[in-house]
């Protein structure tokens, strides 16, 4: 048996076969081992193969409303049966290439072309005509890596690192985990793992050398294993302990519907962390009171054009409808050159996490955020919506926030359309806003606490490198001081602060948040259960004196051993 | 052979959509179809070989057609540029 560590995305246990899935050796031999006339009949059986398997998938796609990704797919599809593309590879088939060697040479002479055209959306579709070429290569060379729509049952999935397109294409009820040699906590594809429930594990060291195809795996991704060929014993512990986390989650079931308050009955905001109006249907389902944090850079992503105003404003106005009750938040596109949104067409940055990115990038062009903010005061005339400004370092960018909004609107109200009240916020999220809280405060309607970005600038610690990762705690006395800092600075201008950071839903963390005062919690959809209970086992005077002790303190470690030292002694193990 | 030439409307030119469905409706027809943009030459059945020209909003392109079917595949080309290739 052999231990494997790693980072928790998402808790759970999961036993069962690993399915590695990693980038297939494609190296060939460019000489024909065939005649021309067979290496071309292996060509037009793999493009055959291919062309299926294509179909297929666009059908898929048009299945869950992915109408985007089908359209890339059938250009692909149009890509295989391009007369040109035949005569192109049938010449080097007659030089005595192989069937692998004049694919090869084809696509990369299109990509070549096309990334040489300076069209940026051109340049984007090299990348559609490497995804042909590789595929074909893989299906020549018969080394195609398993289809994620259609695992074994019980599959432990090991892969380099898992992207947001994989998981949205896996087959959850087949996958019992996830292993990524590498990624971090708040990675999208981190946050769709959670959403769906799915244990994972992300940031594993020598996780691809370790794990065979095919060997047997038992993952706790809560406590950060996963063990490679384990004894019976470990095997029934696993399932057992299986069995009983689908008896804690029923028991979280009983949360359902119920209001969230404080074991002395003080009433407390939960909100939900969503991206689309599907993850927000799963807040209402679980009693979210509204929405915290909107993620709206989810319509930029991976798709050749912009999101219009219409697309944009149907999006808001559906959770505002879904939310009739409680406040929408809208954070404004946040988006940096770490992101694929082509349609953007970023450049590529040193550092992209320092660099132009969010609200900078939005006001350096205007054109992506007075769309989204029209869209924003129309929804605003439906219900309750807010928009909140991520990234903010300074209270000019707030001034021209502001000017473009009265723009916005004075547009909007001579073409007669109704708009309604949109108070704006800022996501507290670098240490510069955190530290300038009192001065922001005066200039806005509400705060909400990004923790993750707001942890990972303080300590300096990016959150996607396995190296640091540790180092980036929101247990951080650091980070705890900003935090206290900015919701006292906000409650002194008297406007609400609340949080929409991973940190929100940490259970040790739940009673330092109460004693601060903090108005509003916005967790993942799957957290909105387990919050309510942890929030529920707190009375106010006793988070206040955890607090008390817990911020006299020098270090992480010491904060960190104490809150989980004193929750699991207080209200029983930690959950 | 018969020839035209024609102004590009789409706003977004020839890109994958628009030429995709201008290769698949030419690949109907047994003419040669050939685009020129200046000294550009294009296979017009191949939506390879037309994304890859680049071919943008304003453009103007000569079609040609060479076949038994030759004036039915240039009214075709004609009536698609002209419409703005499903983009308008």
């Amino acid at each position: 048996m052999r231990e494997l560590k790693g980072l928790s995305v998402s808790p759970g246990i999961g036993v069962g076969r690993a399915v590695r899935m990693v980038s297939p050796d494609l190296s060939f031999d460019p000489a024909a081992a065939g005649s021309p006339r067979e290496e071309g009949e292996r060509l037009d059986r793999a493009t055959a193969a291919l062309t299926g398997a294509t179909q297929a998938l666009i059908q898929a796609a048009r299945r869950e409303g992915g109408e985007d990704r089908a359209a890339i797919l059938e250009g692909q599809l149009a890509m295989l049966a391009d007369p040109y593309f035949h005569s192109q590879t049938e010449e080097h088939l007659n030089a005595g290439e192989s069937a692998e060697g004049a694919a090869d040479r084809v696509c990369r002479g299109f990509m070549d072309l096309f990334a040489a055209s300076g069209d940026p959306l051109l340049a984007q579709r090299a990348a559609d005509v490497d995804d042909l070429r590789r595929r074909l290569l893989a299906l020549l060379l018969g080394r195609e890596g398993p289809d994620l729509s259609a695992l074994p049952p019980d599959t432990v999935l090991v892969v380099e690192e898992l992207t947001a397109s994989m998981v949205s294409a896996l087959d959850s009820r087949h996958v019992a985990a996830v292993l990524a040699q590498a990624g971090g906590y708040t990675s999208h594809a981190a946050i769709l793992c959670r959403s769906a429930g799915l244990p994972a594990l992300f940031s594993v060291p020598g996780l691809l050398d370790a794990v065979a195809h095919g060997a047997m795996v038992a993952v706790d991704a809560g406590a950060g294993t996963a063990l490679v060929e384990p004894g019976e014993d470990i095997l029934a512990d696993h399932r057992r302990r299986r069995e009983e986390a689908a008896l804690e989650q029923a028991e979280l079931e009983t949360f359902r519907g119920r209001e969230t308050r404080t074991a002395d009955g003080a009433a407390v905001n939960l909100s939900c962390n969503v991206g689309s109006a599907q993850e927000g249907e799963l807040a209402a389902r679980a009693g979210a009171q509204g929405i915290g944090l909107l993620r709206t850079e989810f319509l930029f992503l991976d798709r050749p054009t912009l999101p219009d105003e219409e697309e944009q404003y149907r999006l808001f106005a559906q959770l505002a409808g879904q939310f009739p009750r409680g406040e929408v938040i809208v954070r404004t596109l946040d988006i940096g050159g770490d992101k694929p949104a082509p349609a953007l067409d970023l450049p590529r940055e040193e550092n992209p996490f320092l660099g132009n990115r969010a609200i900078r990038l939005c006001l350096s062009r205007p054109e992506l955020l007075l769309p989204q903010l029209r869209a924003l005061l129309r929804a605003a005339a439906l219900g309750p919506v807010r928009a909140m400004v991520p990234f903010v370092t300074s209270v000019e960018e707030l001034r021209q926030v502001r000017g473009l909004l009265s723009q916005a609107r004075e547009e909007l109200e001579k073409q007669g359309t109704a708009v309604g009240e949109l108070p704006l916020g800022v996501m507290v999220e670098t240490p510069a806003a955190a530290v300038m809280a009192d001065v922001l405060a005066r200039e806005v309607d509400f705060f909400s606490i990004g923790t993750n970005d707001l942890t990972q600038y303080t300590l300096c610690a990016d959150r996607g490198n396995p190296a640091v990762a540790a180092i980036g705690s929101p247990f951080d006395p650091a980070v705890l001081r900003l935090v206290r800092h900015v919701i006292a600075a906000g409650h002194r201008a008297g406007i609400p602060v609340g949080m929409c950071g991973e940190a929100a839903a940490q259970s040790a963390l739940i009673p330092l948040w109460l004693a601060f005062g903090l108005d509003e919690f916005s967790v993942n959809p799957a957290s909105v259960l387990a919050a309510r209970r942890e929030i529920a086992r707190w009375s106010m005077d006793r988070a206040k004196a955890v607090a008390g002790q817990a911020m006299e303190m020098e270090s992480e470690t010491q904060v960190r051993e104490f809150l989980e030292r004193t929750c699991e002694r207080d209200q029983g193990p930690l959950k | 052979m018969v020839s035209a030439t024609v102004r590009v409307v789409n706003p977004q030119g020839f890109h994958m959509r628009p030429a995709n469905l201008f290769a698949q409706a030419m690949g109907k027809f047994q003419s040669e179809v050939i685009l020129r943009r200046g000294d550009h030459v294009v296979d017009g059945k191949s939506i390879m070989n037309i994304m890859a020209a680049c071919i943008k909003a304003g453009d103007s392109l000569t079609v040609e057609c060479t076949g038994t079917d030759e004036d039915a595949a240039l009214a075709a080309a004609l009536e698609l540029i002209r419409s703005g290739l499903g983009d308008l």
